[in-house]
């Protein structure tokens, strides 16, 4: 059984001008010690999926409904208290911009300690010295001395050291990374990345790493999700994903990135069009108004299985395994646009 | 921290010498002002007029003028013959026998003091707890009651409210002293005037609930409105995310996280206000209940054209609105983090 099974997770909000389907029907899994990557564009509703698992997301005008299995539990069903309790401690996460993310006019090693005090009923002296611990542990240089200082003294990489230590404080099972990176330096984002990895190897949690970019995926990920509008369209091992992508949309991901490793084309492709509106996503696919390869049987929502994969790789699509082979590789490369004749 | 203090503190002294000198050019250096021509009295002959010019010292150089004018406002600086008694020297009265205008407002300072201070904390005890519950309890009925209460006291004007308050509950002409169906008196509060009888301390605060209850309405509506709107922003911040991803109760990311950055503005509004009401800006209350404060001294004062009298209040109501900052800058320092290595 895997540590977290999330099933047919749907997330709407009534707003005033109808109801947004943010997530409509996510189902995903992660293992024990697993990194599991969530790749799609902006608005397709990976984080409020991940939100949702911690509860961040319930408001008088959110209907949630799906389980989010968790060690027995179904996330979804507890109470705000009882879910407040896994927060923070047994299931952790951070996010994109630690600047606004840290409070700032708390010390950075308040706020670490704030985070012990909710969960554990220890002395102020042990929680410090596991606070100084952990900001040693993700690489903050002279701890001691950090944890007097705001998080405006710090540097972006540092500061999202902090949050990594702030979540990892109470031993937590899950990480979920939101954009961890996104808003660093490509230097940082690479270090940061390697103190996650090195991280999850020490201390054994499971990771979920969300994110847009294909690049971090590909360093991290052991397993990943391709998301779109709401939700997942392809589901494989990180090489089923890279090397036997089976969706249109992860086709389009990969064609428009640039890989040194492939022959060098004019020009990257692209995925025309925009999502569509979660207002009143299309009919069917809701990747069909895109793909140049949707027919007639696409009105019809093809469910998360293994059609042309192996093993677990399952995917949206309908497709046929060897179309799908042929159709995908476009100048020698994967990519979406139709093959010129 | 205490470099920022320093210069902070040497910013509101060269604040105030920069007010002194405008006050002094607009009442010794525009020739509508003429000291001398004002003591003279009307109609008085120029010989009179010089005489007086001399013993003011009023023919020295302008800068001479100046310096002595700051002197005697700012340090101990003495001097018998130019009639020069510092510090804290604006002059003397002209319709009130030439009485230091220093008494005169010392004098009033205390019934403006108990006023403001009275009318602060009733105003705070409304505007946080109200604001709080609107902002978090948003969009409910206990939100929209008091939002819309809250603008019918932003508009009702201060002598408006207040002659509606004495008419309805001064124990005097209160018309509400038999209130249907139990006949119970709710006229009972001491009405206009009653603070120049009151000889304790308990009797002149009791004199004052009315008039605290007036000035503090429009502004504790103006403090609740602010703080729910700045608290509402400040719950949508990554930062309140992370408290709640933490695991922190929703009480705790409310107070500690949420009211913690929502409150900080409202102290720069309060402590600007306080400086403000303290210079005279209770003027409204003040003549509506005839308290003899500051502000009704100045109405006073610009009825008799008692230009030594409104100097000084107009520099002394700097002093307090340059002073009142400076606390605020401070505060706000030690509040905010991030202000101080700005």
């Amino acid at each position: 059984m895997s540590l977290l099974e999330v099933e047919d997770l749907k997330v709407h909000f009534e707003t005033d001008d109808g109801v947004v389907k943010a997530v409509d029907g996510a189902s995903f899994a992660v293992e024990e010690g697993q990194t599991l990557g969530i790749v799609g564009e902006s608005g397709c509703g990976k984080s409020v999926a991940n939100m949702t698992i911690l509860g961040l997301t319930r408001a008088p005008n959110a209907h949630i409904s799906g389980r989010i299995g968790f060690e027995g539990r179904d996330l979804n069903q507890l109470d705000a208290e009882q879910l407040r309790r896994v927060r923070g401690n047994e299931i952790a996460m951070i996010f994109q911009d630690p600047l606004t993310s840290l409070h700032p006019f708390h010390k950075v090693g308040d706020q670490v300690l704030e985070a012990i005090h909710t969960h554990r009923d220890v002395s102020k002296q042990a929680a410090r010295r596991r606070a100084v611990e952990l900001l040693g542990l993700v690489g903050i240089p002279d701890p001691e001395r950090r944890m007097k200082e705001y998080p405006h003294e710090f540097s972006g990489g540092m500061r999202q050291r902090a949050m990594i230590a702030m979540a990892l404080v109470n031993d937590p099972k899950i990480l979920i990374a939101d954009e961890p990176t996104t808003a660093l330096d490509v230097t940082i984002q690479a270090q940061i990345l390697a103190l996650i990895e090195r991280l999850q190897e020490q201390l054994g949690m499971a990771v979920i790493l969300i994110t847009h970019d294909l690049g971090v995926i590909a360093e991290v990920a052991d397993h990943v999700n391709v998301m779109y509008a709401g939700r997942m369209v392809e589901t494989g091992t990180l090489d089923q994903i890279f090397y036997d992508p089976q969706h249109p949309y992860t086709w389009g991901l990969l064609g428009s990135l640039a890989r040194p490793d492939r022959p060098r084309v004019a020009r990257l492709s692209q995925i025309t069009g925009q999502p569509p509106s979660l207002l009143a996503p299309p009919q069917g696919c809701h990747f069909r108004p895109r793909c140049p390869h949707a027919f007639g049987k696409c009105t019809q929502a093809p469910g998360l299985e293994v059609r042309g994969g192996e093993g677990g790789h399952a995917d949206r699509c309908w497709l046929s395994p060897e179309q799908k082979r042929t159709l995908r590789v476009v100048d020698g490369g994967i990519g979406l646009e139709v093959p010129a004749a | 921290m205490l470099r920022y203090i320093i210069r902070r503190t040497l910013w509101s002294v060269a604040m105030l010498v920069l007010c002194s000198a405008v006050v002094f050019a607009i009442f010794y250096i525009l020739p509508t002002a003429d000291p001398a021509k004002l003591r003279a009295g009307r109609a008085a002959d120029p010989e009179k007029i010089e005489t007086i010019r001399k013993s003011l010292g009023l023919d020295d150089p302008k800068y001479q003028q100046f310096l002595r004018y700051i002197g005697g406002v700012f340090t101990p600086y003495k001097n018998e013959a130019k009639g020069v008694d510092g510090p804290l020297d604006f002059g003397t009265s002209i319709f009130q026998n030439n009485k230091p205008v220093r008494e005169i407002i010392l004098d009033r300072l205390p019934a403006t003091v108990f006023l403001v201070t009275g009318a602060v904390v009733i105003w705070l005890a409304i505007a946080i707890p109200v604001g709080i519950i609107s902002a978090v309890k948003r969009r409910s009925l206990l939100d929209r009651t008091t939002m819309i209460t809250s603008l019918a006291f932003i508009s009702a004007p201060v002598f408006w409210l207040g002659l509606v308050a004495l008419y309805l509950f001064a124990n005097d002409v209160g018309k509400l002293n038999d209130v249907p169906p139990f006949g119970i008196d709710l006229a009972i509060f001491p009405g206009i005037g009653s603070y120049n009888d009151a000889e304790t301390f308990g009797s002149r605060a009791e004199s004052l609930i009315l008039p605290w209850l007036v000035l503090a309405a429009a502004t504790a509506a103006i403090y609740a409105r602010y703080l729910r709107s700045q608290l509402i922003d400040v719950m949508s911040e990554d930062y309140i995310r992370t408290a709640r991803a933490k695991g922190l109760s929703e009480q705790r990311v409310i107070w500690r996280h949420g009211v913690r950055s929502a409150i900080t503005p409202i102290i720069t509004l309060l402590g600007l206000d306080i400086g403000v009401l303290l210079a005279g800006n209770a003027i409204l209350t003040e003549s509506v209940f005839n308290i003899p404060g500051i502000g009704k001294e100045t109405v006073t004062a610009i009825g008799d054209s008692d230009l030594p009298l409104i100097q000084g209040i107009v520099l002394f109501g700097a002093f307090f609105i340059v002073i009142f900052n400076l606390i605020v800058d401070i505060l706000y320092a030690y509040l905010d983090p991030r202000v101080r290595y700005q």
